[in-house]
């Protein structure tokens, strides 16, 4: 006796939800995860790419086996089936992609929370706390901070604010232009080329375009922002893994777009503590107005 | 002594007959939609050797092959040829003009001359295009989204040239779009009802209500963006208080309906070429039209899915990732719908049909990573990356190229009344879904891993997978060969088709082929059940019978 159909049926679903299972678990696709944001991600894309690869699979697997199956056979002129539709089928498979679908959709935007997408970016206390610190940190800040942000509070357009907007959060002005990202340190007035970060500390990319819009990536933080001339956006990550780790320009920006790299370095705290430290300028004496400006280019 | 009848004054015009005709001014809209289909093909190889010099370029992590400018003028100009020039023209109007007068019961499209005129754009506007390679400074430069202010900085001329070209093409969109739905709803044979229609009418509908909405706000943006380069306005300029945020919602509430204006269509068609080469009726058609409908309507809210790493909040962002996801239901009840109409056929396994499963598999990978790109956080890792251009040419090459040729192979018998080879369509099949795949799949790893889009350099460890998909670019160009061949030679020497090679029952098949000018002799034939295929439920093959119980559960 035959096996019954329906049951082949549930088997090879089975199967088949247990392949995109164990793919979704077990195929890396992406780079090493260097920031608290990563492996948010890489939970969502495990989910996506589980559902992709059962959903894939199966079409593929149905396609296939119908080009097979029922082929036409030399000789043969016969027509198929006259069936011209099924509603209650119908029905099933709307609701099953409308329910994957809104379940996916929470999930995600569950993760876009988590990964402080959702965090209010004008009237967050950490631009509020970071300008406090750096008033108290030099004295000489509205001259030194070239675009002069404390004072005003200019409006941020967009970004990933931190959603632990802590005491120790570490402020970065980044300036983009045809073809170069550079990092300036209001708290401790450095300028640099490369971004250094210390590991586990929450850093926060205050940015500007100069001239045409580009985009800051690191594809280890799995975070991307575009840095757009006239809209000051935001970008908030902690990283987690000592290393270096390209800087991309991901947004066509010019003829050497390709070229716009940097690196960010993330530093062990001792070891950026030190960085710092070695490029900081002189502390000025605190609370001179006639301090002269001191502009180091690290 | 003989009356001189009125016919005999009758002029015979200043049109061409014979093969002249196809270089005139001509108003038979067969004519039309094959100069349409032609044209489309040159700027398709056009458009293909333009990717021929990005994946060349692409094979070493270098910028070596040609200079900076010249690659951006090139990447600019292939999304520009292959989009306005090759897709939207030979989708909407080639098969448009060819197939809906016959699927309406007309003789000709509603308004013949707007028809002409729509055609006979496209031409000049192409060749503006490309000249504005050889133009000082060159063609333009800032990709075929045109985001100022980089299209503001680099060279003007080249870049008001492609404005000006887009706007011609824009306006060929637009007339071909009022044409299509003035001949869809007022032209019909007497006696046909809308829910008769072939499902490429409805698919035609949708797509003419997208482009009469959307394309205009793409002319407006482009006219805006043209004064602020010639006339130094401060629309989308920032250094004069410009927003260049704003330019990118208006490019995009055209570009992303764009999509759909690109495969919507192709959906019409492999709803047309299914049900013939399987020999069974349209599975599920009135839930087909709904999701035709439905497509139209949630494609227009989506359009900031392209900008969740741009200056967009965070509300904005969620509302966009919940509506994109939405549009995989419809698309979704299309494919379960294709899947249960080859379900328990006779499939022939033609080129036509591997072609429209071909289209199947690539559209439904697109479509899961489409899903995938909806969720913002996961979009904002690969946004603007390799991931991208993989996951968009799985839509639209893997997508609506794959349906183009499968049109091609279906209609060429009515088109020359020749039937194609079948071998070298095979044949073609193969090297194009190999080198398709080939080309496109390793670039989801490259966009996943750090590989931004549009750069002419990169890490030196993507090097090996660059090369692997450039082969497949060469295997894609190579497997145009035996389609050339095998559309010239059948031409002249091919298998004569009569007037309905495949058996089948929609209008343009119920004609000789190729047809006459008013594409009936006599009275147009009134078809109210296009996709009336198949053997009577009670008279069942035994051997179909377990492959359709699985969809009624043994039930009947």
């Amino acid at each position: 006796m035959a096996i019954p159909s329906t049951l082949i049926t549930l088997l090879l679903g089975m199967v088949l939800v247990l392949v995109g299972l164990w793919v979704g678990q077990n195929v890396q696709l992406l780079p090493l995860d260097a920031s608290t944001n990563a492996p948010v991600y890489d939970s969502l894309f495990q989910v996506l790419f589980s559902i992709g690869t059962i959903l894939f699979i199966g079409i593929v697997g149905l396609v296939v086996f119908s080009l097979i199956r029922f082929r036409r056979r030399p000789g043969d002129l016969s027509d198929g089936v006259a069936i011209e539709g099924n509603l209650p089928l119908e029905i099933v498979w709307t609701a099953i992609p409308a329910i994957v679908v809104l379940f996916v959709g929470i999930y995600s935007y569950d993760i876009y929370e988590r990964m402080g997408g959702m965090v209010s970016l004008n009237d967050h206390s950490a631009m509020h706390h970071s300008a406090a610190v750096m008033q108290a940190s030099t004295s000489s800040a509205p001259t030194s901070s070239g675009s002069g942000n404390v004072a005003n509070e200019p409006r941020v357009w967009a970004g990933i604010g931190s959603s632990d907007s802590a005491e120790g959060t570490l402020p970065v002005e980044v300036t983009a232009m045809q073809f170069a990202f550079i990092f300036h340190y209001p708290d401790g007035d450095i300028t640099s080329g490369e971004l250094h970060v210390p590991v586990n500390q929450p850093v926060e990319l205050r940015m500007k375009a100069n001239d045409v819009i580009h985009a800051f990536w690191v594809p280890q933080f799995r975070l991307k922002q575009d840095v757009i001339p006239g809209q000051p956006t935001v970008l908030s990550f902690t990283a987690t893994r000592a290393g270096s780790y390209p800087i991309i320009c991901a947004e066509l920006c010019g003829p050497y777009h390709g070229g716009m790299r940097s690196t960010v370095v993330v530093h062990e705290e001792e070891a950026f503590h030190q960085w710092f430290e070695k490029n900081a300028p002189p502390k000025p004496v605190p609370a001179t107005v006639a301090s002269v400006d001191l502009n180091p280019t690290a | 002594m003989t009356v001189a009848s009125p016919t005999d004054f009758e002029p015979q015009g200043l049109q061409p007959q014979g093969w002249l005709k196809y270089f005139s001014f001509s108003l038979d809209h067969k004519v039309i939609g094959l100069q349409y289909l032609v044209t489309g093909f040159i700027f398709y190889f056009i458009g293909g050797a333009l990717a021929g010099v990005i994946r060349t370029e692409l094979t070493s992590p270098i910028s070596d092959f040609v200079s900076r400018e010249t690659y951006n003028e090139v990447l600019t100009l292939h999304g520009t040829v292959m989009i306005f020039l090759w897709i939207v023209p030979v989708v909407n109007g080639a098969f448009g003009n060819y197939l809906i007068p016959f699927y309406v019961g007309a003789r000709d499209m509603a308004f013949p001359r707007l028809n002409a005129v729509a055609f006979w754009l496209i031409p000049p506007a192409g060749i503006l295009l490309i000249a504005s390679y050889f133009v000082a400074g060159g063609a333009a430069q800032s990709g075929w989204t045109a985001y100022p202010p980089l299209s503001l900085s680099t060279p003007a001329i080249g870049q008001v040239i492609w404005i000006l070209s887009v706007l011609l093409l824009g306006g060929s969109s637009i007339f071909g779009g009022i044409n299509f739905i003035a001949t869809i709803l007022k032209l019909r044979r007497p006696g046909l009802k809308l829910m008769q229609l072939p499902m490429y009418c409805w698919a035609m509908l949708g797509t003419s209500i997208l482009v009469v909405l959307s394309t205009p706000v793409l002319a407006g943006t482009l006219i805006l963006l043209s004064f602020d380069i010639i006339a130094h306005t401060g629309f989308f300029n920032p250094a004069l208080g410009g927003n260049v945020v704003v330019y990118q919602h208006l490019f995009w509430f055209y570009s992303h309906p764009a999509v759909y204006i690109m495969v919507l269509p192709a959906f019409g068609l492999v709803s047309e070429i299914l049900p013939i080469h399987a020999r069974k009726p349209l599975f599920g058609y009135t839930t087909m039209v709904y999701s035709i409908l439905a497509i139209v309507v949630l494609g227009l809210v989506v359009w900031a899915h392209h900008m969740f790493t741009s200056g967009t909040p965070p509300w904005m962002r969620l509302f966009f990732t919940i509506a994109t996801s939405f549009i995989a239901v419809p698309t979704g009840i299309k494919f379960f719908n294709w899947l249960a109409t080859l379900w328990g056929g006779k499939l022939a396994l033609n080129s036509a049909m591997l072609f429209s499963c071909g289209f199947i598999i690539n559209f439904v990978f697109g479509g899961i990573t489409g899903v995938a790109l909806a969720q913002v956080p996961f979009d904002i890792h690969v946004h603007d990356t390799y991931f991208v251009v993989a996951h968009f040419h799985y839509i639209v090459y893997g997508g609506t190229v794959f349906v183009i040729f499968a049109s091609v192979y279906h209609w060429y018998p009515k088109f020359t009344g020749r039937m194609l080879n079948e071998d070298l369509g095979r044949l073609h099949f193969l090297l194009t879904f190999i080198g398709f795949n080939l080309c496109f799949t390793p670039q989801h790893w490259l966009g996943l891993n750090g590989m931004p889009r549009r750069v002419a350099e990169y890490d030196p460890s993507f090097t090996t997978l660059n090369q692997v998909s450039s082969v497949g670019a060469l295997l894609m160009a190579i497997s145009t060969l035996p389609f050339l061949i095998n559309v010239i030679w059948s031409a002249f020497a091919g298998e004569l088709a009569g007037d309905n090679p495949w058996k089948a029952l929609t209008p343009e098949w119920l004609t000789t082929s190729p047809p006459p000018v008013e594409n009936w002799v006599g009275e147009a034939p009134l078809v109210t059940h296009p996709y009336d295929y198949g053997i009577p439920e009670g008279k069942i093959d035994l051997r179909v019978a377990s492959g359709a119980d699985l969809w009624f559960g043994g039930k009947r």
